[in-house]
């Protein structure tokens, strides 16, 4: 995987790109995005694969004229612009399937292939999402993992929380990414996206983790039924951060659109 | 020097294993563990106090905002402020404040203390904090990153509909009006002063000087703690070439027990104090800081740790660690006049926000505190500013002719008065 920078109309935008085959965008979870993310592998190994980081994530900078559903809806359609790709399999995961089913109510004939892992952007009275935002690091492992244990394992790589500089450098990034993913998912991951799913037209792939705790599984009934032409595939030992937990079956999934 | 006397209100039923059972005092706090029988009781107990302290030559008597909390039962200062404009004369009403960005338009605020600085007749401090993270995002909802735009854009709707004579439009991001044009409008001209309650970033300290506005730092950890923060305040002040570096520019509550001796101050208060450090500080560390609330550059600055709690937390301190460490200033008359003298002269401050009723502290006890402050230490803090004796920007400007309150006159006058 390579970083490169794209210029928008905004702020320049990092993103990695790699593999070959037919374009494939793949936009974050509020988490982020790593280059060593083994989903980025897994894609690249199949998909020419474009990975924007939405402002404020990794390098880049954050941008305050950023501000609503619709302002990063079209900066990321923008995004795909400056990439010079035109209808790429659009791939978004929790807010980056949330941003996904944004774009493709917004532009349906510039989408075609839609795939939405866990994405968020539902609200069901019955399933209310936890907050993430008001979770320490601790709780957040056994609402995003199937196997709790090895996520926690992988979440807590790398972490020095002794060392005062570190951790000053820890909440900064959480500051610029979730300061980011706020603006679509405080206080109530919902911006309305519910009332404009009808006008997707892509052939849409709904993915869903069995063991989801964080958006529950409910949700995959939901995205399916409000999509017309989408077909909801559940996916075993996998929770919220199913492709990092099932890659494979996730890339499996992804081939129903081709 | 202006004291305010200060009450955050908490509510003094909190269970001894409160830590235990709950994870946090503000934003979930258990509905059961409020008794509204016993809120009328304890409203009105609140309210007797601070009309007590306007008695006893305080300049201001104080109240704030908060949500959702059990140390601090009042959502709306307003209310109260209102209460006690009614049964008060001469003091200052100091309310600080309205958490600007929540308010939905933001005219409200306007409006509101506009009305109690004419029930009032000119005795309103207004002050306009952006809120807590437990207050703005968790319990009202608003968007941590936007946060800060808004509450700016709310304050410049307030700042035009207070100050400008003719009906004017309001295309903000966040408040569209097509007719500002508030009635009534404030006794005091061009607006009442404004206090802004800060945690340490230079954005605040900025926007208080650019706008003569008093920054204020609301810490329950005490003078000793804060030295950095205020520190930082008046370098900037220096930077910036503000005119001067008056006193009144900055403020600080500082919680305070006086009693005869220092003996007698822990034995009568040491249960209540220790009430509201292990009680009514528990917030649960998720509700602290919402991501996005905090500008970038105030976290990079490093004043969150600097300013951070004592580690361990606020209930692992005895009485001794309390006021030794300055958290409260305690004890004899005498005491208390030194270490509030180190408090005044360290933090170069001339608004002191006077933290007297503490926890669960009862009526009696803390009146008792209350007259001994007022009567023994006040008065020999009074000439601490000789140089600034006259700067009076930062405070509020009373009609010379006060309205008499309550003061109809009996039936068969009304009747003779008819029959004319």
């Amino acid at each position: 995987m390579e970083l490169k920078t794209i210029a928008t109309h905004h702020v320049p935008v990092h993103y990695f790109e790699g593999g070959k085959g037919q374009a494939l965008v793949y936009l974050h979870g509020a988490g982020g995005l790593t280059a060593e993310d083994p989903f980025l592998a897994a894609l690249a190994a199949r998909y020419h694969v474009y990975a924007p980081l939405l402002p404020g994530y990794g390098p880049s900078q954050e941008c305050e004229t950023l501000r609503t559903m619709l302002d990063i809806a079209l900066h990321t359609a923008d995004v795909v612009d400056a990439l010079g790709l035109s209808d790429p399999i659009l791939v978004g995961h929790s807010m980056g399937g949330m941003i996904a089913g944004e774009m493709a109510a917004l532009a349906p004939h510039s989408v075609s292939r839609l795939a939405l892992l866990a994405p968020a952007g539902l609200w069901l009275d019955a399933h209310p999402v936890p907050d993430i935002f008001a979770m320490l690091p601790y709780q957040l492992p056994q609402y995003l993992f199937h196997d709790v244990e090895a996520g926690r394992a992988r979440m807590a790589a790398g972490t020095k929380m002794d060392d005062p500089e570190w951790l000053k450098g820890f909440l900064v990034t959480n500051a610029r990414q979730l300061g980011m993913a706020g603006k679509l998912l405080f206080p109530i991951p919902d911006r309305g996206l519910s009332q404009r799913l009808y006008r997707v037209r892509a052939k849409t792939v709904v993915v869903w983790g069995d063991s989801d705790k964080l958006i529950v599984p409910a949700y995959g009934d939901a995205f399916k039924a409000a999509i017309a032409n989408s077909q909801l595939v559940r996916v075993a030992n996998a929770g919220h951060m199913l492709p990092q937990e099932q890659p494979g079956a996730v890339i499996e999934a992804l081939a129903r659109l081709s | 020097m202006r004291f305010t006397w200060f009450n955050l209100m908490p509510w003094p039923d909190l269970p001894a294993d409160f830590r235990e059972k709950n994870r946090s005092v503000w934003v979930d706090i258990d509905s059961k563990l409020f008794d509204p029988a016993r809120a009328h009781d304890v409203y009105n107990m609140y309210m007797d106090l601070l009309e007590y302290a306007g008695t006893l030559g305080f300049d201001g008597i104080g109240v704030n905002e908060h949500h959702q909390n059990g140390y601090g039962i009042m959502p709306s200062p307003n209310i109260i402020a209102a209460g006690l404009a009614r049964r008060t004369s001469d003091v200052a009403l100091v309310v600080l404040g309205n958490s600007i960005a929540l308010y939905n338009p933001p005219v409200r605020v306007a409006e509101e203390f506009a009305m109690l600085d004419c029930i009032s007749g000119g005795r309103l401090v207004a002050g306009f904090p952006v809120g807590t993270s437990m207050d703005t995002n968790y319990c009202y909802g608003q968007i941590p990153a936007l946060t800060r735009e808004k509450y700016a854009e709310a304050h410049d709707l307030i700042k035009r509909a207070w100050t400008e004579p003719e009906p004017f439009a309001f295309n903000g991001r966040y408040t569209q009006l097509r007719y500002v044009n508030i009635w009534p409008r404030p006794v005091q001209q061009p607006h009442p002063p404004v206090h802004i309650p800060g945690g340490g970033s230079v954005e605040t300290y900025d926007f208080c000087i650019d706008n003569t506005y008093s920054y204020s730092y609301l810490s329950f950890s005490g003078y000793i703690r804060a030295k950095a923060l205020l520190a930082g305040y008046w370098d900037r002040v220096a930077e910036r070439n503000a005119p001067d570096a008056s006193p009144y520019r900055a403020g600080f509550a500082q919680t305070i027990c006086v009693a005869e001796t220092d003996e007698e101050a822990e034995r009568l208060y040491s249960e209540h104090v220790l009430y509201f450090y292990n009680r009514c500080l528990h917030v649960f560390p998720g509700f602290a800081d919402a991501p996005g609330y905090r500008t970038i550059k105030t976290i990079q600055s490093g004043a969150l740790s600097q300013y951070a709690p004592v580690r361990g937390g606020y209930a692992s301190l005895t009485w001794k660690d309390l006021v030794e460490g300055g958290h409260i200033i305690a004890g004899s008359p005498e005491t208390v006049r030194q270490r509030m003298e180190d408090l005044i002269k360290g933090l170069n401050v001339g608004n002191i926000f006077c933290l007297l009723h503490v926890g669960n502290m009862p009526l009696d006890k803390c009146m008792y505190s209350t007259r001994l402050f007022a009567e023994k230490v006040m008065p020999k803090l009074r000439n601490m500013f000789p140089e600034f004796a006259d700067d009076n920007r930062f405070w509020c400007k009373p009609l010379a002719k006060q309205a008499k309150v309550g003061n109809l006159p009996d039936a068969a006058t009304v009747a003779a008065s008819m029959a004319r």
